[in-house]
């Protein structure tokens, strides 16, 4: 037992720390772009206590944005979880979309095409939610399941091209982010598509038979693409862990031609996996529209495609560490919101943060100087291969 | 008979040249039901002879310019029978294509020819800047994909220190320094910690917008007169060359930062392929066993030209700004970045391939706009997307593949050499 624990410890202690790490420089950003601050310049002392004031106060703004908010507890002392509500709907999308590029780095893949992927769900999820009318649980399924094939086959073109090709996925999928979101520009300007009286790019809303329902009353967004997201989660971590295929998965992964020696279809695994991997973004664009979003606009992907992937990183392509990380970074967005409105910290801190949280995990060299620490786990997920590998 | 690579390449390059003038001579000429005329202006008042319009049926407009696709392909087979080079031909027929489809798509408008490609060249400036950062880099073995976030740092630095100081000049000198700060991060990380590079090029992007947004966010909207209201360079006009008919206006009067990129463009080519430099370089990104075994530092050399490659990409990210409008904007870059990296693996990773790709995509990008505002058979939306489609088809090879230096983003190190 103690073993365990010690093991547990040292995969997160890395992460902890850089996130610590990440965290100040934030902070110290924070506090030194602050016209108030910088004004103080001639009297160091009031020059850092300003600066740490405006830090920390940035910082509560960003606590009580994602998790618990005093200010809304005096009608209901329930209310003061809103804020913890809101980290879990925006951690639901952003688990699904993590884990398709967990699941792709496993395979030895750079799955950067997650945000188009999520398009294409979002695409699918939402045609099938306003254009039939079904039954409740099944106009769920059904919507649910149409955008699982669009995405799936998304994702499955880069798997494909790869495997017969050589073509690269991380130029691939770049390329085809683009193609997805103007695609989806275009799809809001058919008449299938845009909303009746619309001009700017927005689709009907989602039937109430297709939303999701919530968990929590009316009140609180969170809803069932939280269960959803943790049980998918739950399912990619036994099929690493206790399938075949998760077997031929992380053998691809961990060497190609090894894995073609011991008689693996290296083609099919690959193109297997990018279905999966498109599927599970695919997924995630699928709650956000039946879960929160419930309507199609352009800007319906966000930037989560591109979050996941700093998610995967943080979560060093574990799905339990994937599952965290997102949790963290959705309570970071959520609560940017509330910073950037409470305090005139913007929100785009968050982005600073995330980037150098993975910026300092692949490199532990400089979270070891910096805490003068002797034996921190080092990665082994971030070893670099070519255009050409 | 066995044919090499390259003429495999070259006869999948014919036979897709007239696959594609036949298509056109059918979907834009025998299919086309328009007959209206369409015109071409070709004046910007600042010429000695203005040639001045060409008014042409679409229709006979299209048929002609097909036709004469398919005569040049049948050349180019000729010249791929006697294996001689079809660059030219490639070249005449593809602009062939390009006039018989806007002569489709442009029946019974007004095409402002001058217009359209002086516009082209300018929204080619950051993509061959950009471009032109890739080539330097991954030529010696360093994946680029953080050329967006170099553009945009340099953009964002140009731009405060050009307002602050009120001179375009300081703004100009600066945003080499902030591209090669971001060159600094790249080759620390890539090549002293051998972190993968496609990651590492993904996470600059997303610091560099984050700290940008932040800081136009906290600092350039509300502080707006100070923060963010620089001068513009002023364009200066080559005297003679300037007058040119057509051509004068299009390449001879424009802001410095034009010619610099000319400069660069050949230099570079001429550095990387006739110099001892050149010759080390592309010996580090395909073999670097080899090139250390001969006595070539291959890191110090990998980051001097990762370093090099922050200071042009700076100055590409100089145009958004001090080069262009002046403010900056949250995002300003808006992709090109990406472009630019499309372009130069559709350019071969070699420094013409990529400049010519790079103006291909400023020209698609420039008629999409001009398009869109006189209305189109085809939605913008796809013409954009153009750009990446055609980068796809490269790397997967339905028309010649394209490879990448062999040793292209894998660190080097002497024990784990291969």
């Amino acid at each position: 037992m103690k073993n365990r624990f010690a093991h547990f410890w040292r995969s997160v202690k890395l992460p902890l720390l850089a996130f610590t790490l990440a965290i100040l420089s934030g902070g110290l950003l924070i506090a030194f772009s602050d016209p108030k601050v910088i004004a103080l310049w001639k009297s160091p002392g009031k020059l850092l206590s300003e600066g740490f004031l405006v830090a920390i106060k940035a910082y509560e703004a960003l606590f009580q944005g994602s998790i618990f908010d005093m200010n809304l507890t005096h009608k209901r002392f329930i209310n003061g979880f809103y804020p913890l509500s809101e980290t879990f709907t925006v951690a639901a999308p952003l688990i699904l979309t993590a884990l398709s590029v967990t699941l792709a780095f496993r395979a030895g893949l750079f799955n950067i095409g997650a945000q188009g992927q999520f398009i294409f769900g979002a695409i699918g999820a939402s045609y099938v939610g306003f254009h039939f009318s079904l039954p409740p649980v099944i106009h769920i399924l059904a919507a649910i399941a149409f955008a699982l094939v669009l995405s799936g086959l998304w994702g499955g073109l880069v798997g494909l091209l790869k495997a017969r090709t050589g073509a690269h996925e991380v130029i691939v999928t770049i390329m085809l982010n683009y193609v997805a979101s103007y695609f989806l520009l275009w799809l809001l300007s058919t008449t299938t598509f845009l909303r009746k009286g619309r001009q700017d790019p927005i689709a009907p809303e989602v039937q109430e038979n297709a939303q999701l329902p919530r968990l929590a009353g009316d009140s609180f967004r969170v809803n069932f693409a939280i269960i959803i997201a943790l049980l998918v989660a739950w399912g990619i971590a036994v099929l690493l862990k206790r399938t075949t295929w998760g077997f031929q998965f992380r053998a691809v992964g961990a060497n190609t031609l090894a894995a073609k020696t011991a008689g693996m279809s290296v083609p099919f695994v690959m193109t297997s996996v990018m279905v999966i991997c498109g599927a599970l973004a695919g997924l995630g664009g699928a709650v956000q529209i039946l879960g929160s979003e419930h309507a199609l606009t352009a800007g319906a992907a966000g930037s989560f495609g591109f979050d996941a992937i700093t998610v995967a990183l943080l979560g060093r392509a574990q799905p339990v560490g994937t599952v965290l990380a997102a949790i963290l970074f959705a309570a970071l967005r959520a609560g940017g919101l509330t910073m950037q409105a409470n305090t005139t910290t913007p929100i785009d801190i968050v982005l600073v943060i995330q980037a150098l949280v993975v910026l300092f995990i692949a490199a532990p060299t400089l979270v070891r100087a910096v805490f003068r620490l002797k034996n921190v786990k080092t990665t082994s997920d971030m070893t670099a291969k070519g255009w050409n590998g | 008979m066995n044919l090499t690579p390259i003429q495999l390449r070259r006869r999948r390059g014919v036979f897709s040249m007239a696959i594609l003038s036949l298509a056109s001579l059918i979907g834009f000429g025998f299919l086309q039901k328009n007959t209206a005329p369409v015109t071409f202006r070709f004046v910007l008042e600042k010429e000695w002879v203005a040639i001045h319009e060409w008014t042409l049926d679409s229709r006979s407009g299209s048929y002609g310019f097909s036709a004469a696709a398919l005569l040049i392909s049948l050349w180019a087979f000729f010249q791929f029978r006697r294996d001689k080079k079809v660059h030219v031909q490639s070249a005449l027929g593809g602009f062939s294509l390009l006039m018989a489809f806007m002569c489709w798509a442009a029946s019974g408008k007004m095409i402002p020819f001058t217009g359209l490609l002086q516009g082209a060249l300018l929204l080619s400036v950051p993509l061959i800047f950009g471009s032109m950062a890739g080539v330097l880099c991954e030529r010696s073995g360093v994946i680029n994909i953080a050329i967006e976030g170099q553009l945009l740092a340099s953009a964002f630095a140009a731009g405060v220190v050009a307002s602050l100081t009120k001179n375009t000049t300081w703004g100009l000198l600066v945003a080499p320094l902030a591209g090669a700060l971001i060159s600094l991060i790249l080759a620390t990380f890539a090549i002293k910690f051998s972190i993968d590079q496609v990651i590492l090029g993904f996470v600059i992007n997303v610091l560099v917008i984050g700290m940008t947004n932040f800081l136009y966010k906290k600092l350039l909207i509300p502080y707006q007169n100070t923060w963010n209201s620089g001068p513009i360079l002023k364009p200066i006009e080559i005297p003679l060359l300037s007058k040119i008919p057509v051509l004068g206006p299009i390449f001879f009067s424009q802001t410095i930062i034009v010619y610099l990129m000319y400069a660069i463009v050949l230099a570079i080519h001429f550095s990387l392929f006739k110099t001892k430099w050149g010759l080390r370089t592309r010996a580090i990104g395909e073999h670097p066993t080899a090139a250390d075994s001969v006595g070539i530092s291959v890191n110090s050399l990998r980051f001097k030209n990762v370093i090099i490659a922050g200071l042009v990409a700076g100055i590409g990210g100089a145009y958004f700004t001090v080069g262009a409008v002046g403010a900056f904007g949250k995002e300003m870059t808006a992709g090109k970045g990406f472009i630019a990296l499309a372009a130069l693996i559709f350019g071969r990773w070699s420094p013409l391939g990529a400049v010519m790709a790079a103006l291909l995509f400023g020209f698609a990008d420039n008629l999409q706009g001009i398009l869109s505002i006189t209305g189109t058979p085809i939605p913008s939306e796809f013409m954009l997307m153009a750009p990446y489609i055609a980068t796809i088809i490269a790397v997967t090879g339905f028309v010649g593949r394209v490879r990448a230096p062999a040793a292209d983003g894998i660190p080097y190190s002497r024990e784990s050499s291969h």
